[in-house]
């Protein structure tokens, strides 16, 4: 495993410089701290904007960051070279995994504290979004590993994620939407957030939709992953 | 045992047949070089022998390990510099090799020794998408010869770099073999070839078409076989190189006429020419 923190600490490294990448991980937590502050309305609910921040967050950076740092190394045969350096192809993605989650999660904090969440509800907020970061990661992984470039990777990753960062938001709008948008993981989160702040007890639908993004989401990781096993 | 042998090797793109049987052996410590025109199956052979590739068919050992089940220990064995091989572009010189000397589990000294090695050390905390060509082929060769490999693999070393850093490169790759390393290298550059390598395989079309060191593969094609002399008058003379012309060579010595006095044999250029048809220059 000392591989992996050697490529947790090349990606803090490289993706530090990486501003494209940087804005990703402080846009939504920059623009919920912006929002929350600057806009007062009166029938809006209190911290509105976090959770719906909170969730273009989760839709967003992961899917973005990990899609968009694998299929660099692979366009620019960098991973090759590691790999070929004796880095094995798991020691390569839980280092890079454990860099984009952790990057994520300081997201998360922020919209926790922005949030005005404590104690239980804190770390429930946190658990809540830890769940949503990791199938946007595990999707991000899979995109990252099939396409063989920059290009193809953010041609796909785009849709992928304006559906998944978008339709929470559209559901408010729109109820034939929010009936398709209840299959959606980042949905369900959004749904899971608005309960911690009115403090209702989950539905269980909310947590098997959830789950089963999850599996499904790990399932096509670990199938591209074995597939291609980075090659 | 051998540090490379290669046994048979055959390798299909679709139908397309680009490496046709090939078999080939160094010894520990030369350098080995492979030379062919473009397309004519170098890079799949190196990726082949470094095991980026699976071949259709035939056997690679590298220090003895088949690379068919190679593992990551193999590699640890293996320096590569291949044309296609990156480096992290936002990183400085520093920190590309740093990342490489903590995988390979290489002392944080060797980074300095390497980077003086190949000249940039001074530019050390230059972001590599800052250096030319030149420095990031260099920085590549660092990296190849960080973890002091047994076996160095080239690709194409000097492909569109300047003749000093060319020059800078044959040194460092004369020095690695000095110390005992076993270096494959490929080119289309015969000036490269000669000056470098110990014994060369001529690759055409997915065979090898002619195989010694780079003199013996001269004279064996020296149909001609005559001396060219160039006298003080500014006449060519051609003399058969045989015993019937030493008295008339003797009488220009004589008279000091000589200016310059060169066998023919031709060049690997021309070698590859005769066998081939075709140039090693052709893309």
């Amino acid at each position: 495993m000392k591989n992996a923190t050697i490529i947790y600490r090349k990606q803090i490294k490289d993706a530090g410089k990486n501003i494209a990448l940087l804005i990703q991980f402080v846009m939504f937590p920059l623009m919920a701290v912006i929002m929350d502050n600057a806009i007062q309305v009166a029938d809006l609910p209190e911290h509105f904007f976090v959770g719906m921040f909170a969730v273009m967050h989760i839709g967003m950076a992961p899917l973005n960051v990990t899609a968009a740092i694998i299929a660099e190394e692979k366009e620019k045969n960098t991973l090759r070279v590691l790999l070929f350096g004796g880095v094995r192809p798991f020691e390569y993605l839980i280092g890079t995994g454990g860099y984009v989650f952790s990057s994520c999660m300081i997201g998360a904090v922020i919209f926790a504290l922005l949030g005005g969440y404590r104690g239980r509800e804190f770390v429930l907020f946190l658990l809540i979004m830890a769940a949503g970061i990791l199938v946007s990661m595990f999707l991000g992984a899979v995109i990252g590993i099939c396409s063989k470039s920059q290009i193809i990777a953010a041609s796909v990753m785009t849709p992928v994620m304006m559906i998944f960062a978008f339709l929470p938001m559209i559901a408010m709008f729109n109820e034939t939407i929010a009936k398709v948008a209840d299959f959606a993981y980042s949905q369900q989160i959004q749904i899971l957030i608005n309960g911690l702040s009115s403090r209702t007890t989950p539905e269980p639908k909310s947590l098997i939709v959830l789950g089963l993004s999850a599996l499904i989401a790990a399932g096509m990781f670990v199938g591209a992953y074995r597939k291609s096993a980075l090659n | 045992m051998k540090a490379i042998e290669i046994e048979g090797v055959r390798h299909q793109f679709g139908e397309k047949e680009v490496l046709k049987g090939i078999t080939l052996s160094a010894e520990k410590g030369e350098i080995i070089g492979l030379l062919g025109p473009s397309g004519a199956g170098k890079t799949t052979l190196i990726k082949i022998i470094t095991g980026q590739l699976i071949p259709s068919s035939g056997n690679v050992r590298l220090e003895g390990h088949d690379m068919g089940g190679a593992s990551g220990e193999v590699y640890h064995e293996i320096g590569m510099m291949m044309d296609d091989f990156g480096v992290y572009e936002r990183l400085t010189c520093y920190d590309n090799l740093k990342l490489y000397a903590d995988i390979y589990r290489v002392h944080t000294g060797r980074i300095r020794e390497v980077l003086e090695w190949v000249g940039l050390y001074e530019d050390r905390k230059c972001p590599a998408q800052k250096l030319s060509k030149g420095m990031k082929g260099r920085l590549m060769l660092a990296r190849a010869v960080l973890h002091r490999p047994r076996l160095l693999f080239l690709d194409e070393p000097t492909s569109g770099l300047d003749p000093a850093t060319t020059r800078r490169i044959h040194d460092l790759i004369r020095q690695m073999q000095q110390d005992g390393t076993t270096v494959f290298l490929t080119t289309h550059n015969m000036t490269e070839a000669e000056k470098l390598c110990k014994h060369i395989a001529l690759l055409h079309e997915g065979s090898i078409v002619e195989y010694g060191e780079p003199k013996e593969i001269c004279r064996r094609y020296n149909h001609q076989n005559k001396l060219r002399l160039l006298l003080d008058d500014g006449t060519s003379v051609r003399l058969p190189n045989t015993r019937e012309s030493a008295e008339q060579i003797k009488e220009y010595l004589q008279n000091e006429r000589i200016e310059t006095m060169h066998s023919t044999e031709p060049d690997l250029e021309s070698v590859f020419m005769e066998l081939t048809g075709r140039s090693l220059q052709d893309s």
